[in-house]
């Protein structure tokens, strides 16, 4: 257990520590600041696949050097950005996609915050229709209304 | 033999707990007051005994006992004597340490200052409470002891990881745990409440405390983790959408739901059900987040080491408490008498209203921080959710919500007035308006959102303040009288000014940050210059120098503005033998809430660096608005009608003061 702990100690300080500085780096960098731009938007919705949640925009793994390379080249030789975002998942799926595609697998995904939303609001239309149907609550009896007095003739300090 | 005394500690605090967990249980149940009053003693003993542990493993890290293999892991003998005590959370065992050391604390509290609950209810609460710190104490000794020995002693440890040593580990973790363990209390409230089948306003007045104190912790630790990140991960964000933020960010929004559903209970004994689930659910949360970030499943900085079993117990645990709780609601909830009547447009209305939002949003982050886990261990399909997919869904509903907050505090309770709600709120409007306009002439335009954003963040501050002008009669009546309305006022509604005006802060800071900040990434050489917003940096040069457990390389820039200099920054990247790890230290310098950030990457043998600067503009205020919103609570808090321990007779000759919107 104690050299599987180190293993995944190591790959761990591998992953997040040996890579602190971040990123694009200047001689990765395009001439014609339109398609750097492009690029650069093109990177933040791409994920690093060996990085924990991280764009390669973000990651200094040599992986994400190579996409960043991968993207500028393909901008610089003219492909539309939806040719090089299909290009890469292709090559390596929809986990490539830091914003999901819409698809059978990810409708629960999708659905759930306007889900959640207007099922809300029928809950609470359907609640209240019912609460506002409600007789008034009864009147209070004699114990009760002693009870009452006692309570409020103890107010004031 | 000091750390044999904190296992031993540790087991009879166990011991403690499952006497907790069941004597006071018999009695509560039974009508045995005397059973039931074991609970307070054992709660404070307990905290006692967990304490006496964690102060063992302290000083096991303070003198550096290696035959320890916690401390042999996770510290040096050369760390300053700061990170060998932060060092003792900066590792799993430490860390499950701490939370149960927290979870005990705040039993301890309800036990010492909970002198004003019914006798029955308190025995409940404690009752829970410990069910938890059995579950969590068992965790720890039989899968995460952090006494167990190492023979032989190793001479010197393996230190701690760079990245952690750091003044966060100080501060983030802790708050956060008080944040996460915080909400038990309410979940201790709720399942108590469930027990006996009885609530009532004055449960909700006992239970508001508890959540806004765990809710002022998460806020401060959130915002802790947020800034943490932005110095040290080098590239100037903030805020990553990361699983493990998102631990934090569900029970967040979910206690601070609780916390607007509470003022309803209290003040119209409606929404009785409802507070009971969201207590639930916040804590439920907190459970989440703490399997996700202790099981390994996400592998990140903050996952110490994974091991399938510590994982498998946390979800047993997880399993037990949020499916036993949620049976019991489902079981009882009927039980619970609904309460007071109200029309849609009122405050009750517009707390529901805020509830909704928030628990769609509370919603998104759970989904799109666990539907991909659940499609890869279902399908072996494998998807990314990012940032992308939280602007999409997140970012809407949390808008509507942000609009509709200046309207909250200036509806009446029961039957309210939009209109003239309304109406009160043009001069905020105006102003808004006015901000959104004074950043399009500064910014020269640009596409319409970050506008808005604007807009919005004054909206929220000067709806807030507004509302609280309007209180005092500021203007309409003398100043003199104004002032007098003040001191009349409660300390609560001071604090809702601030924690909405936090808000508001806080979105001025990220739409400031995120939309106008400024980037530069350059190779320099000593010597060379560049421009970044206005400033001019001038790489003067290198300079070498030993720290206690690390070498750093310092890189020294001049910055200027024009020809008038601003500051020396120095950037510097440490070398730590140790484990052989190289970090970066970001240099920050604050003008005026904005920041430059510099940082490093490579360094070449003939000097060449790559410089990566950053400007951000108004960047601070999006920690600084949660340091407000925290304040907010701290005052609400100190308002004596809801303070904690507030004494016997307070409470019962001051039956709820009827508030006047």
């Amino acid at each position: 257990m104690t050299r599987r702990f180190f293993a995944a100690l190591t790959v761990l300080v591998a992953l997040v520590v040996a890579h602190p500085a971040a990123a694009v780096q200047p001689d990765e960098m395009l001439k014609d600041p339109a398609l750097e731009a492009r690029a650069r938007a093109l990177s933040t919705g791409l994920r690093c696949l060996v990085c924990q949640n991280q764009s390669i925009d973000d990651s200094d793994a040599p992986l994400a050097h190579d996409l960043r390379v991968l993207i500028r080249r393909r901008l610089a030789a003219g492909d539309s950005d939806k040719q090089i975002i299909d290009f890469l998942v292709a090559r390596y799926g929809d986990f490539i996609l830091l914003k999901p595609p819409f698809a059978w697998d990810t409708v629960l995904l999708w659905a759930v915050a306007p889900g959640v939303l207007v099922l809300g609001a029928v809950a609470i239309a359907i609640t209240s229709r019912r609460r506002r149907g409600e007789p008034p609550s009864p009147p209070l009896d004699d114990g009760e209304e002693a009870a009452l007095r006692r309570l409020l003739s103890s107010d004031g300090g | 033999m000091i750390a044999e005394l904190g296992q031993f500690a540790l087991v009879l605090a166990l011991m403690l707990a499952l006497i907790q967990s069941s004597l006071p249980f018999y009695g509560a149940l039974r009508g045995e007051p005397r059973l039931a009053a074991v609970a307070t003693p054992a709660a404070l003993t307990q905290f006692l005994l967990v304490g006496l542990a964690f102060a063992a493993l302290v000083h096991a890290y303070v003198v550096s006992d290696f035959s320890l293999l916690n401390v042999y892991q996770n510290s040096h003998s050369s760390k300053p004597l700061l990170y060998k005590v932060t060092g003792v959370w900066g590792n799993h065992e430490g860390s499950m340490l701490l939370w149960v050391l927290i979870l005990a604390l705040f039993g301890a509290l309800v036990a010492a200052f909970g002198t004003n609950l019914p006798d029955r209810l308190k025995a409940l609460v404690l009752v829970v409470q410990a069910w938890i710190s059995s579950a969590f104490l068992l965790f720890i000794l039989l899968t995460s002891n952090p006494f167990a020995r190492l023979v032989p002693a190793p001479i010197e440890g393996n230190d701690l990881n760079p990245a952690l040593q750091d003044i966060g580990l100080a501060i983030h973790p802790p708050l956060l745990y008080l944040g996460y363990v915080g909400c038990s209390i309410s979940f201790a409230f709720a399942v108590a409440a469930l027990i006996e089948g009885r609530i009532d306003a004055a449960w909700a007045r006992w239970v508001r405390p508890w959540t806004l104190t765990a809710w002022m912790f998460l806020t401060a630790g959130i915002a802790m983790g947020s800034y943490w990140a932005y110095y040290t991960l080098g590239w100037g964000g903030f805020w990553f959408w990361d699983p493990v933020e998102n631990a934090s960010l569900m029970p967040w929004l979910v206690a601070t739901a609780l916390l607007h559903s509470a003022v309803v209970m209290e003040k119209r004994d409606a929404l009785k059900v409802w507070t009971v689930l969201l207590a639930i659910l916040a804590f439920s949360l907190s459970l989440i987040g703490t399997f996700l970030v202790r099981s390994g499943v996400l592998t990140s900085v903050h996952a110490f080491a994974s091991d399938p079993t510590r994982g498998v117990f946390i979800l047993i645990i997880l399993v037990v408490f949020i499916g036993g709780a949620l049976l019991l609601f489902a079981a009882r909830a009927g039980a619970l008498a609904p309460g007071g009547v109200f029309a849609p447009i009122s405050r009750e209305g517009a707390l529901i209203l805020n509830n909704l939002f928030l628990t769609a949003a509370a919603a998104t982050v759970v989904v799109g921080t666990l539907y991909p886990l659940a499609l890869e261990a279902l399908t072996g399909t494998r998807i990314s959710v990012g940032a992308p997919f939280f602007n999409l869904t997140f970012a809407p509903l949390a808008t509507a919500l942000l609009i509709i907050v200046p309207f909250g505090p200036l509806l009446a309770w029961k039957r309210g007035d939009l209109l003239a709600a309304a109406q009160r709120l043009v001069f905020a409007f105006a102003i808004a308006i006015l901000a959104a306009i004074l950043a399009a002439a500064l910014t020269g335009g640009g596409s319409p959102l970050p506008l808005f954003g604007v807009w919005l963040g004054v909206w929220l501050i000067a709806g807030a303040v507004s509302e609280l002008a309007l209180r005092l009669r500021l203007g309409s009546l003398p100043l003199r009288d104004s002032l007098g309305r003040a001191a009349g006022l409660p300390r609560s509604a001071f604090g809702v000014t601030l924690a909405h005006a936090g808000l508001g802060v806080t979105v001025l800071g990220i739409v400031a940050a995120s939309t106008w900040s400024s980037e530069l990434i350059h190779s320099m050489k000593p010597g060379d210059t560049a421009e970044i917003a206005g400033y001019t940096l001038r790489l003067e040069g290198f300079r070498e120098r030993p720290g206690p457990d690390y070498r750093e390389t310092e890189v020294r820039f001049a910055v200027t503005r024009g020809d008038r200099p601003v500051a020396e920054m120095t950037p510097t990247k440490r070398a730590f033998a140790a484990r052989d790890v190289t970090t970066t230290q970001a240099a920050i310098r604050t003008i005026a809430f904005s920041q430059l950030y510099l940082s490093l990457g490579d360094i070449a043998r003939d000097g060449t660096t790559t410089v990566r600067a950053y400007w951000k503009p108004l960047v601070t205020f999006t920690w600084l608005g949660a340091v407000v919103m925290a304040l907010g609570g701290l005052l609400s808090l100190s308002d004596r009608r809801l303070r904690v321990g507030a004494p016997r007779p307070a409470r019962r000759t001051r039956p709820a003061p009827a508030e006047s919107p």
